[in-house]
């Protein structure tokens, strides 16, 4: 498995459990994705199928990295995606789920 | 960044958004009315029909659109339309005049989701407004955008914008629509003239200058992160180093498009022209089809020929500029804007006979009467 | 695919994981952006 040690902050988010935030609408695009935040206005592409995948899987998981893990990506890229997962944390694009 | 505008050249299978002009019917004649608006069109969308178009931008996931005109609450239905959109999940901007927005029909927008309003201004005082808008044209956006600040519009819904087209004579008064709209909360966006409509006729008066068009630049630059231009300055990119917040991409028929009042879809609202116009949302296959399969959109959509601008060092920051200001004023597609920074432009113009320029197909605008200003219309 | 970063990870401090795959490219790196965030008011073409 080799599980990275990881700095607090992505330890941190790793377990967290996010979802799409309730404003937010995500459409399909042949290269990943659109997500439109229709209360902030914002618009963000997802630009790689898998991270398309790990956004759509957070809520049917109890944590980011369940999510990863299930989606199959690979330890080595957790960093990467853990920074565009805070990312859009951070632009209210992710929420943290309530209980 | 350069693989995702790249990605959006070749367009994308839906819209993000697009403007769709209600009406033509309007209460002002701008000099540089860019749908040549004034008169209604007796072809015009019906309700239902209208509702049916919102039905196909749902299923397609169009997030937003943008309704203009003409002025669009004029249209009985107005509200009855923005409602049914927001209701189908479609958020709504729409563009006035605000000569319809009273206190009671700000409190109603107040209260509305999804929604956002821009209201035009083209000077900073009544003077310079007038001149471009129309006699007491100033007062009324005013006392508009009074209306939205008592109903509580801006705490509810964030910002409402102000948006003005950048003319020779309110060049000098960008710093006044700043603070104007930081006056009242709102978010301030500036335009791009273009020769479109009746803009034709007064954009050899009222384009900027050179000089005028470096400061837009600096001044952009300096107030890029508040000011909203909806990238419509990519040609000044030439100018410097720096780059304009924003695409340098030209969206139309790519990501985005328009719906005129008579269900016609052009690449964009500032070519409202048989050469660019897609389909009609009445025909088989509705707007879907127009947007995935029309010609004109999948030529658009195809990498663009530099032609003559392929030895510019600048083609990269300018991308060849406005196909709108291009094609009205008589240039070729393939070569540069009337305002390219290195003067090519200019010299091209030169060139072209005055009576060579495309006019309008259709021409909305009430009958002549006198104008009481310096420019007239042909 | 190997050096997936956001613009943040060229300034990230902790980015240990990416910096050895980053060293092990050699000169050539190319940085694929998972995410992107555009203006929707920055698209030429509606008003």
């Amino acid at each position: 498995m080799g599980v990275a040690v990881q700095p607090d902050a992505e330890r941190a988010l790793a377990d967290r459990a996010l979802a799409l935030h309730p404003r937010v609408a995500l459409r399909p695009e042949p290269f990943g994705a659109l997500l439109y935040h229709y209360g902030t206005r914002r618009l963000v592409f997802l630009k790689h199928p898998d991270v398309v995948r790990v956004v759509e899987a957070l809520r049917d998981h109890a944590t980011v990295g369940d999510a990863l893990e299930a989606c199959g990506i690979a330890s080595r890229r957790h960093g990467s995606f853990h920074r565009a997962l805070q990312s859009l944390l951070d632009s209210e694009m992710l929420h943290d789920r309530a209980g | 960044m350069t693989a995702l505008v790249e990605q959006l050249k070749g367009g994308l299978d839906a819209p993000i958004c697009l403007t769709w002009e209600l009406t033509y019917a309007c209460n002002l004649e701008c000099v540089h009315c860019l749908s040549s608006s004034g008169r209604r069109d007796p072809d015009e969308l019906t309700t239902a029909e209208a509702k049916r178009v919102l039905d196909e931008l749902h299923d397609l996931q169009v997030f937003y659109i943008n309704i203009g005109g003409g002025e669009p609450m004029i249209r009985r239905d107005f509200f009855e339309l923005v409602e049914y959109s927001i209701g189908r999940g479609i958020g709504v901007k729409f563009s006035t005049n605000g000569a319809f927005i009273d206190a009671g029909k700000a409190r109603r927008l107040a209260a509305m989701d999804y929604l956002d309003i821009q209201i035009s201004v083209d000077g900073a005082d009544a003077a310079t407004n007038d001149a471009v808008r129309g006699s007491g044209s100033y007062a009324t956006a005013r006392r508009a955008m009074d209306h939205l600040r008592d109903a509580g519009f801006v705490e509810r819904n964030g910002p409402f914008k102000i948006s003005v087209v950048v003319t020779r004579h309110n060049v000098d008064q960008l710093d006044e629509f700043k603070a104007l709209a930081d006056s009242y909360g709102a978010q301030l966006r500036v335009t791009r003239l273009r020769p479109s409509g009746r803009g034709a006729d007064s954009w050899h008066a009222l384009h900027p200058t050179n000089a005028q068009q470096r400061l837009i630049y600096e001044w952009l630059l300096a107030h890029g992160d508040d000011v909203l231009t909806g990238d419509s300055f990519f040609h000044l990119n030439a100018l410097g180093d720096e780059h304009l917040p924003g695409l340098n991409l030209c969206g139309a028929g790519r990501v985005v498009c328009l719906i005129d009042p008579v269900g016609d879809v052009y690449a964009c609202p500032f070519v409202i022209h048989d050469e660019f116009r897609a389909g009609n949302v009445r025909d088989v296959g509705g707007f879907a089809r127009v947007w995935k399969q029309s010609g004109l959109f999948r030529e658009l959509r195809e990498p663009q020929s530099t032609g003559a601008c392929a030895s510019c060092g600048s083609y990269d920051a300018c991308q060849g500029g406005c196909m709108a200001a291009k094609f009205f004023t008589g240039l070729p597609l393939d070569g540069p804007d009337p305002e390219c920074v290195g003067g090519e432009g200019e010299l091209a113009l030169s060139g072209v006979a005055v009576d060579a320029t495309p006019r309008p197909m259709a021409d909305h605008s009430k009958p002549l009467r006198p104008v009481p200003v310096a420019l007239g219309r042909r | 695919m190997d050096n997936e970063s956001t613009l943040a990870a060229q300034h990230d401090p902790t980015a240990t994981a990416d910096i050895t795959d980053t060293t092990d490219q050699g000169a050539e790196i190319v940085d694929e952006l998972l995410i992107e965030e555009i203006s929707i008011d920055g698209m030429c073409g509606v008003y």
